[in-house]
This record gives structure tokens, sequence and C-alpha cells, in this order.
């Protein structure tokens, strides 16, 4: 469902991505994990089409389409969803009226009509429930004054809602503590339904406790130097990176 | 919000969407501002002497006024000879029933969304439509006057209500305020006069809907909203012209009287053409608007969604003069393009315990140019008054600018004035967000402006809340991205 092949991208004069290749399949939970610096968000964020970002090579085909076609708001509403790092504050906006707007787009945009306001309130008690998230701050403007915590349950919410064909989740343990974490990966797991995909980024092992990964990439200097099962997730966590900088010293780096 | 999708996508393809001109003959006073012409237009109103020789002290005075300099904006002069200062929608006989209207002026107002039917009851609103600066119909003014409310043309209160006219015509701005103010009462055509009486709560909102259709023509309309003890009415005025390469003069004045324990809430959605791209044509928007809280627990609020012309210079303001008294300024400003505005209001605190809140938000876009200017006074008897602005500012783009200038007069210890104000930009950030869940820029755009607006828009009434939030979206198409 997602093919990556080698995806070379920089932003500004500096090359970030080197030739990333990636196949994700329906279902299937992707781990990439690797040091501060090597990539891993600039890889989520050309995925969802940041304009800061210059792709400079290579191809994404997402759903059998070309993603590099389709515009940030096309690719969302053909089910890509990035689960920010950093959530933006919308003063003014509820939550609640953000995600209508979201939903009742994307269903434009299939074909679908609008949702009205029962069907979406039934819909959101639903989730609500599924990621443990409070009524309360869905009436609050948009991530404004919200804790770490509370913004990354709402992404976790609004990916809920929005039900993507893939996830992107970019640091989304970053700042929590171990029971929003808990919450957060618990919602995760409950959207794994063995079709939708997930492509985990982050930066500890820790998380990966929660969501069990199918595949763990390490990404180190804008290429994936490693790859394999939950167990290499496990082997870094014992290891540090260093092991990995020891192995290519001693292969790839010729 | 789908809604609002539409209309984006709409006006997409037609820019100005209000830009047509209806093609109705019209009766005419030849350009140029003398006695004459004065005498010409109380003639064609078959106005009463006394009126005409208000117009002519009015003239008068004016003769030795100059224009205001000190707003912030930039703009040629005008030139006050080569506007024709009477254009009336020419109809063959008195009309007795809606039905006899005009059928082109009757398409016009359907274009503009206004129906003159009486089916208008439904939705609970009566209009009154001013088109160059005649008003042309008035709805449900039997069914208001079984009440005791008066809702009708200028014109036709200075024929049937002299007595009140009279006592309340220029009391609040006075013939000799302003240039513009002064120029108004020399001039002035048409517009909207509203009684509420004793006690009396007007059940329905009341509405005047403006439109300049002619060329080379000025539109100087004339308001006056009294409410009597006790009394409360909710008004809205909504404005349209047509697209023009030249400049068109729009400078009307609104008084607005409130007596012991009268409420007036006033509304506005201001949408003259604002100009082209280019910054060539559009509305000289020059307005005095102006409340006075005469009695004791009255309370007079202005509300404006200003999103035309391509000038504008305008300060509601309100008089709090009788103990308790409360007056509120609630403003969101567009400016898009090369359009300038310069709007804010006074709050003149003169009784005891009065209270005033100033909620002002600043949009804007292009090139454009938008200044909140207010003044908050406090005099030597306003025992405990206080005060509260709130300024904010948003930018899109880098090449528009966002001024504040406040300035607040205290001469007594016991007030309490607070003023806050922020600028922000739409950060990059905050519409990639919005892509990345499937809204496209235009709709992001959108959505955040109306956040930044809302404390605003909740306080405009339901139906024309909705028109008001396409119109800041509309305003702002094509500046982002």
């Amino acid at each position: 469902m997602l093919s990556i092949k080698n995806l070379q991208a920089r932003i500004e004069e500096k090359e970030i991505l080197k030739g990333i290749n990636l196949d994700i399949k329906p279902g299937e939970v992707h781990a990439i994990m690797g040091p501060n610096g090597s990539g891993k968000s600039t890889l989520a964020s050309v995925l969802a089409g940041r304009s800061d970002y210059e792709v400079t090579g290579g191809e994404v085909e997402f759903n059998g389409k070309d993603l590099f076609e389709l515009s940030p708001e096309d690719r969302a509403r053909e089910g890509l969803f990035l689960a920010f790092q950093y959530p933006v504050e919308i003063p003014g906006v509820s939550t609640t009226n953000f995600i209508k707007t979201a939903v009742n787009e994307i269903r434009k945009y299939l074909g679908e009509e609008p949702m009205d306001a029962v069907q979406f309130l039934k819909k959101m008690k639903e989730k609500m429930k599924l990621v443990e998230i409070d009524q309360s701050l869905l009436s609050r403007s948009l991530n404004e004054g919200f804790s770490g915590g509370e913004k990354k349950r709402n992404e976790i919410f609004q990916m809920a809602m929005l039900e993507p064909t893939l996830a992107i989740l970019d640091e989304t343990d970053s700042g929590l503590d171990i029971d929003a974490l808990r919450i957060v990966a618990e919602g995760v797991n409950k959207l794994r339904d063995g079709n939708r995909s997930f492509l985990v980024i982050t930066h500890y092992q820790r998380l990966l406790d929660y969501i069990v990964p199918d595949h763990v990439h390490v990404l180190y200097k804008g290429k994936i130097v490693k790859s394999g099962g939950k167990e290499l997730a496990l082997e870094l966590e014992e290891r540090g990176y260093d092991f990995i900088k020891e192995e290519l010293g001693e292969s790839v780096e010729a | 919000m789908s809604e609002m999708l539409n209309t984006l996508e709409q006006t997409a393809l037609s820019e100005y969407k209000y830009g047509w001109v209806t093609n109705i003959e019209a009766d005419e006073a030849p350009p140029g501002l003398n006695e004459d012409i004065i005498r010409f237009i109380s003639a064609k109103k078959n106005e009463p002497e006394w009126m005409l020789e208000w117009r002519l002290k009015a003239f008068r005075h004016w003769l030795k006024m100059e224009v205001p300099r000190w707003p912030n904006v930039k703009y040629p002069d005008v030139d006050f000879q080569a506007i024709k200062y009477y254009s009336a929608p020419k109809q063959k006989k008195e009309i007795s029933s809606l039905d006899e209207v005009d059928p082109e002026l009757r398409a016009t107002f359907e274009k503009l969304g206004i129906s003159l039917d009486e089916q208008k009851r439904l939705t609970g609103v009566a209009v009154d439509a001013v088109i160059d600066s005649v008003s042309v119909a008035t709805t449900f003014k039997t069914q208001l006057a079984e009440m005791g409310i008066i809702f009708c043309s200028m014109s036709e209160a200075i024929k049937e209500h002299p007595e009140l006219v009279k006592k309340w015509l220029g009391s609040v701005v006075p013939v000799t305020d302003n240039f513009y103010s002064a120029l108004n009462s020399a001039v002035f055509s048409d517009g909207s006069f509203c009684y509420i009486p004793k006690g009396v709560r007007c059940p329905m909102e009341l509405s005047t809907y403006f439109r300049i259709n002619a060329a080379g023509t000025g539109q100087f309309e004339r308001t006056l909203i009294v409410a009597e003890e006790g009394a409360y009415v909710s008004y809205l005025e909504g404005c349209t012209a047509p697209q023009r390469d030249e400049n068109q003069l729009h400078a009307a004045v609104v008084e607005i009287v409130a007596l012991d324990n009268a409420e007036v809430k006033y509304s506005t959605v201001q949408n003259w053409y604002p100009g082209d791209k280019e910054g060539k044509g559009g509305i000289y928007n020059f307005v005095t608007k102006r409340g006075i809280c005469a009695g004791v627990n009255s309370k007079i609020s202005w509300t404006q969604v200003e999103t035309g012309s391509a000038v504008t210079w305008k300060y509601p303001s309100v008089i709090l003069k009788g103990d308790n008294s409360v007056g509120e300024f609630y403003s969101v400003a567009v400016t898009n393009n090369h359009q300038q505005a310069d709007t804010g209001t006074k709050m003149l605190h003169i009784g005891k315990n009065t209270r005033s809140r100033i909620v002002s938000k600043g949009i804007s876009a292009g090139f454009s140019q938008n200044s909140y200017r207010g003044l908050v006074n406090v005099g030597k008897n306003a025992t405990n008054a206080r005060n509260f602005s709130q300024c904010d500012s948003l930018l899109l783009g880098d090449k528009c600018g966002a001024h504040t200038f406040p300035y607040i007069e205290v001469k007594n210890s016991t007030a309490q004035v607070e003023h806050e104000a922020t600028t922000s930009k739409i950060g990059e950030d905050q519409i990639f967000y919005c892509n990345q869940r499937g809204l496209d820029t235009e709709t992001a755009v959108a959505l955040i402006i109306n956040g930044f607006a809302k404390e605003v828009m909740n306080q405009l009434p339901m139906e024309f809340a909705i028109e008001a939030q396409k119109l800041l979206a509309i305003s702002l198409e094509g500046s982002v991205g």
C-alpha cells in the first residue's frame, strides 16, 4: 500500500534523505528508529507533503497512486494520516468543529454525503472511549492550552475519527509519561484492524513495548541501514545506536 | 463548512459577487453641490420648510470645514463638485403595496438575498431597503405599527412624525460634528427611522440594506433609532455596491438614543465594493455612527463586520451619560489587496458606574493597511467607570500592515481601564496541519480567521452570522498560498 523507492529529499541546501527504500503492506506495522538527526521526522514530513522539503529523487506509490502528484490535502483524503510530533494550536476553533470539518472534507472528496450532527456525535462518543479522551477537551479550542499528553491523545483521537489507511506516528511518545504513553499506545492498538498500516517513528524502544511492530528499520544519515523484526528494537535498546555505527564502519562506509 | 466551501468555489470564479448594475431609470440631480442642489433635494422629497433650513444650516457650516487628515489612510482628494447628490430609482406612481415595486428592483433585492415579500416574516426580519439613497420599501410596517413601533424611511418619518424627527435628529451627531456628518446633514436623501415606544421589546430584527447603483453618485443615508424607556431593539444593516473603476463616496450618519433601561443592539455587515486587485475603484466609506445611553441602566452595543470599501473611516461610539449604562463595540475588520481601514470606537464615560467593552479583531492581507483607533474617555464625575479593551491583529503575508492607536483619557481616579493587544500571523504550520487533515488552504484560512474573530461573530444575530462567516472567507480569497 506504500512503496518508497530510492527517496531523496533536502531542506534548503542540505541533503537529508539519501535513498530510502521501504515497502509497507496492508495491516503491517513498521517502526523506524534512529538517532537524532538521522532523517526520521523528515521522512514523515515528506510523505505528508510539507512544503519546506524538496524531493530530489525517487518515487513513492500510495494505494496505487503517485504520492507526489497529490497535494497534502489530497494525500490526507486518500487516507494518509500524520500524527504530529508538535501539534499546532488554532485559537477559537473548537476541536469538535475542526474534526467535523476534516471528516466532511474527506467524505466530500470520496463522493460521500456530509455526516450530520447526530451521526457525527455518535461516532465521536464511540471513538472517545477508544482513546480515553474527555468531552471537555473536545469543546476547547484546538490544542490551545493542552498539555503535551492531551495533544498527543488528541492526535490519536483524530486518527480514530478520520480512519486512515496509513497512519504515520511521528515521535508520538516524546514528552509522554508512562500512563499517557500506555493510553496512546492502546488507542493505536485498538485501531489495528488487519488492513490499516502504521509507520511508527520513534527514538526509543519503550513505545514498541506497547505497539509491537512487524518490522523495525534503523535510519541513519538518511538511509535505512538495517531492517529486522521486533527483536531489532530490543537489540538497539540494549546496545545503543553505536553498534550500528560500528557495523557500518566495518562494512558500509567504504 | 461545506457550504462555506461552495461559496469559495463560486467566488473563485466571480470575484466580487455583488458587482452588477441594475438597469433602472434614475431620477437624478446634476453633479455638484450648492444651495440650489440642496433645495432641489428637499423639494424632490416634498420636505417641510424646517427640514430645508436644517440642511442649509449644515451646508453653510460644511463650507467652512476641512477634510479630516488624521486617519491613517491615503487617497486622492474627493472632488465634491463631481458627485451627484441625488439619484432615485424612477417609479411611475406612488406604490401602495410591495407587488407594485419595479420588477427590476425586486430582482435586485432577490440577488442580494433580500426578499421583500411578506414571507420575510417567517425569518423574523423586517427590512427597509435603500437603493441609491432612496428607501424603496419597508416590510412589516403594519405588524410593527400595532405595537407602536415606527420603522420607516427617513423621508416618511419627516412627513409623518415631524415632532420625533425634530426632537432627535442631530441630537447625538450634531450638524457641526465633523466634515462628513455636516455634508451628510446637508444632502442626505434617505435612510431609516426607527422608534420603539416605552416598554416595548421589538419582536423581530429590524434590518436595512443599502445599495449604491447609479454611477457617479454618492450615497448619504441617515439613520435614527430611538428606544424609549425600557425598550429593546436589535438592528442590522448590510451594504453592497456595483463594481466600478471610479471611487464612490458613502458618507452616512447613524444616531442611536437609548433612554432609561433601554437597549439597542446595532450590527453591521459592510461589504461595499473594495476596488480591484490593483486598488482601482471601490467605495470611500466615511461614516459617523454614535449612540447615547441617555438614561440610567441603558445599553448600546455596536457589532461590525467590515470587509468591503477601498477606504474606511469609521468609529461607532457610545456616550455613556446615564448612570450604570453600558457601551459595547465588537469589530472584525478585514482588509485585502489595497484596502485601507482606520476604524475603532469612542467610549465616553460621563455617568457613574458606566461600563464599556471593546473587542477589535483586525485581519490584514495583501498590501492592505488596517488600523484600530479608539478612545476611552472617563470624565471627572464618572465614578467607578470601567473599560476593557482587547485589540488583536492577524496578518496574512508580509506586505500588509496592522496598526493600533489607543487613546486613554482618565479624569477620575476610581476608574479601571484595561487594554490588551496582540499581533499574530497565520503560520504555515497551522495551514499545513489543516491540509494534513484534508482541508484545502482556503478552507483552512477561513477556519483560522473565523476562530480568530469568533468572539465578535458570536455577537451577530444568528441568520447574519453565517453570511458574515462566508464574507470573511471570500474577502481573503487568494491571499494565502
